[in-house]
């Protein structure tokens, strides 16, 4: 009885029919009311024809779902023309009988009204059209035309309703579009009659920049995300950007990779970076962002990996050759396809557009490794909230798929320098901070680590050396008069030279008079030795005299007491 | 109940049409669904108009769009019931039950014999 009561709850449960549009099945979880109607409404240009196309195209691909498109405005040769920019190829769709197009017009100047009629005309067209090609979705754009075809208003609204409930019998999951009135969702009251799902378009420009953005303004029997989510009509189609993936669950990656410059490394555990980690490089103008950029791509490239270059500030060909400069040699990769080098201002775009772009390029190269510089450009398009949460998504985005990130930050002169413009720093993994530190008349760069995350890292400030051979880190001589760097520092390392050699001068010398010392006396030593060498021999000899006369002396007793015949 | 032409016929009255007869004939085809109230009203009234005014200058074709949905399409049929002048030209469509006849009349450039 239990198992009963499960099935028909689930049964009970709103079917949806997948649209197959980016992120907006994500944001409905997923995607229309199956077998219902849906209100897609907007103001002109906000891309409901588009919307409602993708909806029969994805069924007819990727959901094998026939579909019929009724158009009261467009003809099929301007859809087809209109979907061939999305990249969606109708008469192929059309000629396997996935998709039927069938073009309604109503000519107001052709029409005279002489009586009582009905809208049976259009029911039986598409009951035909349905039944032609066996269809379970349905585009009606925009049956608000018929009420300035047809005078007959209440004829109308009453054909209409009985129209909705009788797609609702035939179980077709249909889209209808509506322009947006200027207090109402749709001109003509549609809403009234469609009122299990209404989605709103919308199209604003805000400094010259325009967004698109979506809102599931009802969905009756189920949850969906109520904020308004950034979207993109482009070459592949409509995609919708949902806003609140955030969930934090991308993999850890224990590996290290080198940032090319291994005084860098050395800094960082000695290892380098993270990879999958998000690097951040702040500095105020002609620090050296860029180069460290280049840097990290260029060794990238050359452990064999792919990497992606969006230069805000410079085209492809203006870095090549500035970084050809500190002698990196980024060609080589570009025509290898392991660079790829998107020059682009960001003003080009609205925001959404851009990030959106970002992530389809990215996608379609696969890098290893994504370098954005700088993201402080993008704040020219959007809001720095806007900014924020894009980076935020677009980090994510690349970090679910191990992606190497490397910002550039430009901090403006005189704010506080450990802010970044866009608050992205919160985000970052490793934290490097260049500065311009002026001293003694001349300005010269220094790198710090501000935060690397888990891994020890160097705490020291290094001077920053761009040189023809690539990048290199010195120590900067810190001393009693603070920290030196460049020419200051330069001076001071010679000064001390000097102060070394007089020393080692002062060494040798007394070590001279050291070993002169010693030859004097062992000198007098040997002097010495040979004087009693001398003496020792004459006493030798003298004792030797003196022993030959005892004994000499001795026989002679000896021989006198035989000559007595004394006893013994 | 409807009276209907052999495409030869149709073929000969179009080109006749083409021919500078236009003014005087006319080419009419009155789009029904079935045999509802409306759709029986509306080919009363084109009927009784044919009769009492275009007395021998007119070809009528009605047809049944529930029979042959394939023609409403054709000929871009929304509302029913729908009465097309194919000639003379300009084309013009009539919506209704035709009850209007004055309207239907005007629409026509067909003057009233008082």
């Amino acid at each position: 009885m239990q198992q009963g009561k499960q099935r028909s709850y689930e049964e009970l449960r709103l079917e949806k029919s997948p649209t197959g549009i980016r992120g907006f099945d994500e944001i409905t979880q997923g995607g229309l009311p199956r077998g219902r109607t849906a209100l897609v409404t907007g103001g002109p240009g906000t891309g409901k024809t588009m919307f409602a196309m993708e909806f029969l195209v994805k069924g007819a691909t990727e959901f094998g779902e026939t579909g019929v498109f009724v158009s009261f405005e467009e003809t099929p040769d301007e859809l087809i023309a209109n979907s061939a920019s999305l990249g969606f190829s109708l008469p192929e769709l059309c000629e396997s009988n996935r998709l039927h197009m069938d073009y309604v017009r109503v000519e107001r100047s052709e029409i005279e009204e002489t009586g009582e009629y009905d809208l049976e005309g259009l029911f039986i067209r598409l009951s035909h059209a349905i039944n032609s090609v066996g269809a379970k979705r349905l585009v009606l754009d925009t049956i608000e035309t018929l009420f300035s075809g047809l005078s007959n208003a209440s004829i109308l609204r009453a054909e209409l309703r009985r129209l909705f409930r009788w797609l609702k019998d035939k179980g077709m999951t249909t889209i209808v579009t509506g322009e947006r009135g200027a207090n109402s969702l749709t001109r003509e009251g549609l809403e009234e009659y469609v009122s299990d799902c209404v989605i709103l378009l919308d199209h604003r420009v805000a400094e010259q920049v325009s967004t698109r953005r979506i809102r599931v303004v009802k969905y009756r029997g189920t949850e969906h995300g109520t904020n308004e989510y950034p979207f993109l009509i482009s070459g592949r189609g409509f995609m919708v950007l949902p806003i609140t993936s955030m969930k934090l669950d991308y993999q850890a990656d224990e590996e290290h990779v080198s940032s090319g410059i291994p005084r860098l490394d050395a800094m960082l555990d000695g290892k380098g970076f993270y990879r999958g980690s998000l690097l951040l490089v702040s500095g105020t103008a002609g620090t050296g962002k860029t180069s460290v950029a280049a840097s990290f791509a260029d060794a990238a490239c050359r452990r064999g990996e792919r990497c992606m270059y969006f230069a805000f500030e410079e085209s492809d060909q203006q870095l090549i050759r500035n970084m050809r400069s500190i002698g990196l040699d980024l060609r080589r990769w570009v025509e290898k396809g392991r660079l790829m080098i998107v020059g682009q201002r960001p003003t080009v775009h609205g925001l959404e557009h851009h990030l959106m772009t970002m992530q389809f390029m990215i996608d379609d190269f696969d890098p290893a490794m994504v370098v954005v510089d700088p993201i402080t450009n993008l704040t020219q398009v959007g809001i720095i909230s806007d900014v924020r949460a894009m980076l935020a998504r677009l980090v994510d985005h690349l970090k679910g798929r191990k992606i190497t990130v490397f910002f550039t930050s430009l901090t403006q002169g005189g704010a506080d320098e450990e802010m970044t413009e866009v608050g992205i720093s919160s985000l970052a993994d490793t934290w490097l901070k260049l500065q311009n530190l002026e001293t003694g008349g001349e300005r010269n760069r220094a790198i710090t680590i501000l935060k690397s995350r888990g891994m020890a890292h160097s705490n020291q400030v290094r001077e920053f050396l761009l040189t023809s051979e690539g990048i290199d880190l010195v120590d900067v001589y810190v001393g009693p008069e603070g920290v030196l760097t460049g020419s200051a520092r330069v001076s001071r390392e010679a000064d001390e030279k000097a102060r070394e050699a007089a020393l080692r001068l002062e060494i040798d010398r007394l070590d001279a008079e050291r070993k002169k010392k010693r030859a004097l006396l062992e000198e007098r030593i040997a002097r010495l030795r040979s004087e009693f060498e001398g003496d020792e021999r004459e006493l030798e000899g003298r004792i030797h005299l003196e022993k030959l006369k005892m004994e000499t002396m001795i026989q002679k007793r000896k021989e006198i007491g035989i000559s007595r015949k004394a006893e013994t | 109940m409807a009276k209907k032409n052999d495409s030869d016929s149709k073929t000969q009255a179009f080109e006749k049409a083409l021919a500078g007869d236009q003014a005087k004939r006319y080419v009419l085809r009155l789009y029904v669904t079935g045999s509802t109230p409306k759709s029986v009203r509306a080919i009363r009234n084109l009927r009784k108009l044919c009769e009492e005014h275009l007395q021998g200058k007119y070809e009528m074709e009605v047809i049944d769009i529930y029979q042959q949905p394939e023609l409403a399409q054709n000929a871009d049929i929304v509302v029913t019931p729908t009465l097309v002048k194919r000639l003379p030209l300009p084309l013009r469509k009539f919506i209704g039950d035709l009850s209007d006849m004055e309207q239907v009349l005007k629409g026509m450039d067909i003057t009233l014999k008082s």
